[in-house]
């Protein structure tokens, strides 16, 4: 196995489903023969032609409505917004056409939308944010957020093969800061939650760039702690959640986003009710509060999570 | 090609101007006739329908357009892909969609295309190669454009065809569409269905420059046509075709039309002059078309009878149908196998026989 990062693994899914499914195509704004503005689709169009790896007009609609399109004729169209942020731009190609199609009259859309998405290098109120939970309150779409370079190959892999629109979050800050291990050749994630850290006295549940800060924050503590990376937010693997709670009884959840109906909220819903009995502790939350990202770093880093705040959560309440 | 005052209170057309040399043969003129007369038989049964409490939320119609859509979708061939609009029906009776099926789409039965997830011309039938629409206009242009892209991607000789309207020349994804397909020289033909009004908002509050003008900016040709004479729509639309088909990108065609009853079935028209309404009756597209047809001796009473034959079947299909079953209303949501081609719709054109 290869030692990838995050971005490398992003990019070598790109690559292989290029080499492999003719239906495959890549498009956004310079991701041609710039690379995208992060380079993960560097060098692409040298090996796949333009006709593959298509620089697109300034247009987040357009770039989904005709995703949908071509999916729809039998390709596989892979779009890069290129900050997650302007996919408020295309939100409604991608909620209203992509995600009711199949509902509607039995047609598949097999697109994926990756959103770089995450803050934390005064990216400033457009550069910064995550916005997943839209996504996940809208039907027919699946959300998928990887933590690691080998879980990003392979759930995008996924994500390509899958016949619905997938969106796929990858985390800005995670693109050259994580390093990993990732198999050669095409390979699925499962759609499911991962057990980072294995524990049995308090359970974090975190997604993403978060995942990181989690083990960073449980690291020391005089405890053992589980953390559960959930990978997918759209489906979300209920059963490891309540599994994980069913063990340690206890459970703090981070969100990266906005606090109000965040991922996090969902699943501290479904912890409430179907999990109660189990409980021995209320259930924590750290998030974002609901403001937009701030541009200078101590204002950002005064909003995002920090791991100081997930371990005192974390103290706080095995103490409980 | 002749160009139309698009804005109302243009000179009522007291005679049919003579007929440009058509592509079509005598039974092709006969379809079309067919085509709308069905439109507008199927769209008159299902406001009773409506009336009657029969078809729930509300109902749209494309009465007085039906040379629109008929006349679009018959340029098209087999495997063109279309993305019709509300007042496009035509389009999809022209594709072989089963007036029954229709009917009971509108009623929100099980047995329509939609199977009763969504109402009235919100649907699209997969197996003719037609998507249906959202009510966000007009995302479905660039839905269209990208069939395009994956067309010139793959090679193929094929077409999509989209409507909009007036209204939605207004939105960005009017623009992002046509800009797009114009960069990219797609094989895509945009119809805007100019009806006079966007719900009560006449032209005159929706546009500073008619909008068939913006063709030209985005590199591409945009032509003005009678949207109440079905054969100009047809050979319009047929040029652009060729066009798209040759690799020479995108058209553009305003045909311009009225709308003859409200937005939807609860509407008024408070707002629309009485005469603008008597001097667009003068120009109605089934009558001209039918004074072409009898003039080669075709007996238009048979057909009308025929057709009406039909929508009664039809509606009585439809009103025995079942309603969809409630334990199935979250299914579906999420497609669980790898998709379906689309499929390829009829073309009667005799053109592509």
């Amino acid at each position: 196995m290869a030692t990838m990062t995050y971005l490398e693994a992003i990019s070598d899914a790109l690559r292989e489903a290029l080499r492999t499914d003719e239906r495959v195509f890549v498009m956004g704004e310079d991701v041609g023969a710039f690379g995208g503005a992060f380079k993960v689709t560097d060098g692409f169009v040298e090996e796949f032609g333009e006709a593959r790896v298509i620089d697109t007009p300034l247009a987040e609609s357009a770039i989904v409505g005709t995703a949908v399109g071509a999916a729809v004729v039998g390709m596989r169209p892979v779009c890069e917004m290129q900050f997650a942020d302007f996919i408020s731009c295309g939100f409604d190609q991608l909620v209203n056409v992509a995600g009711k199609t199949h509902y509607r009259f039995g047609l598949a859309v097999p697109i994926v939308v990756r959103l770089p998405s995450g803050g934390g290098f005064s990216g400033g109120p457009f550069h910064s944010q995550s916005p997943e939970a839209w996504f996940m309150h809208a039907p027919g779409i699946k959300v998928l957020a990887p933590s690691t370079p080998e879980d990003a190959k392979g759930l995008l892999t996924a994500a390509i093969r899958d016949p619905n629109p997938v969106v796929f979050m990858e985390h800005k800050h995670l693109y050259r800061r994580v390093k990993g291990e990732v198999p050669a050749g095409s390979y699925e994630t499962p759609m499911t939650a991962r057990i980072a850290s294995e524990g049995t006295d308090l359970t974090v549940i975190a997604y993403g760039a978060m995942v990181h800060a989690a083990l960073g924050a449980t690291e020391h503590l005089d405890a053992d702690v589980e953390v559960l990376d959930l990978r997918s937010l759209v489906p979300l693997d209920v059963d490891m959640i309540l599994a994980s709670v069913a063990k340690t009884s206890k459970v703090v959840i981070v969100d990266e986003a906005n606090e109000t109906c965040a991922a996090g909220a969902q699943v501290a819903a479904l912890i409430a009710e179907h999990a109660f009995e189990q409980l021995d502790g209320p259930i924590r939350r750290i998030a974002a509060p609901d403001v937009p990202i701030p541009f200078s770093p101590p204002l950002e880093q005064a909003v995002l999570p920090s791991v100081e705040r997930i371990r005192d959560a974390c103290r706080d309440l095995l103490d409980y | 090609m002749k160009a139309l005052s698009p804005r109302p209170g243009g000179p009522a057309v007291a005679e049919d101007p003579a007929d440009a040399p058509t592509r079509l043969v005598p039974a092709d003129r006969v379809e079309l006739l067919r085509s709308m007369l069905l439109m507008r038989a199927i769209e008159a049964r299902a406001l009773a329908l409506y009336k009657q409490g029969k078809v729930p939320g509300s109902f749209y119609d494309g009465f007085g357009q039906e040379a629109v859509s008929v006349g679009a979708a018959f340029a098209m061939g087999p495997r063109d892909r279309l993305c019709p609009l509300h007042r496009d029906l035509g389009a999809h009776l022209v594709r072989g969609v089963a007036t029954e099926r229709v009917l009971a789409q509108y009623m929100g039965r099980a047995s329509g295309v939609t199977r009763g997830r969504d109402g009235n011309v919100h649907f699209g039938d997969p197996a003719v190669g037609v998507i249906g629409m959202v009510s966000m206009l007009p995302d479905m242009m660039c839905v269209a454009t990208g069939m395009a892209m994956a067309f010139k991607l793959r090679g193929e000789p094929r077409v999509a065809l989209t409507w909009c309207g007036d209204g939605a020349t207004s939105r960005g994804d009017f623009h992002e569409a046509m800009n797009w397909a114009g960069v990219q020289r797609l094989p895509v033909v945009f119809v805007l269905e100019n009806n006079q009004f966007a719900y009560s908002t006449p032209l005159a509050k929706q546009f500073a420059v008619d909008p068939v003008e913006r063709a030209r900016v985005y590199g591409f040709p945009g032509v003005t046509v009678d949207g109440n004479d079905v054969e100009a729509v047809f050979e319009a639309v047929h040029a652009a075709r060729e066009r798209a088909v040759a690799g020479d990108g995108p058209t553009l065609i305003e045909a311009v039309t009225m709308r003859m009853h409200g937005h939807a079935a609860h509407d008024d028209m408070r707002y629309v002059p009485p005469e603008l309404l008597v001097e667009w009756a003068a120009r109605d597209p089934i009558e001209r078309q039918e004074r072409r047809v009898a003039a080669a001796g075709v007996d238009v009473a048979a057909l009308r009878a025929a057709v009406d034959e039909e929508v009664a079947a039809a509606a009585e299909a439809a009103l025995a149908a079942p309603m969809p079953d409630p334990a199935e209303a979250a299914s579906g949501v999420f497609a669980t196998s790898e998709p379906q081609p689309l499929g390829d719709g009829r073309a009667p054109w005799s053109g592509f026989a």
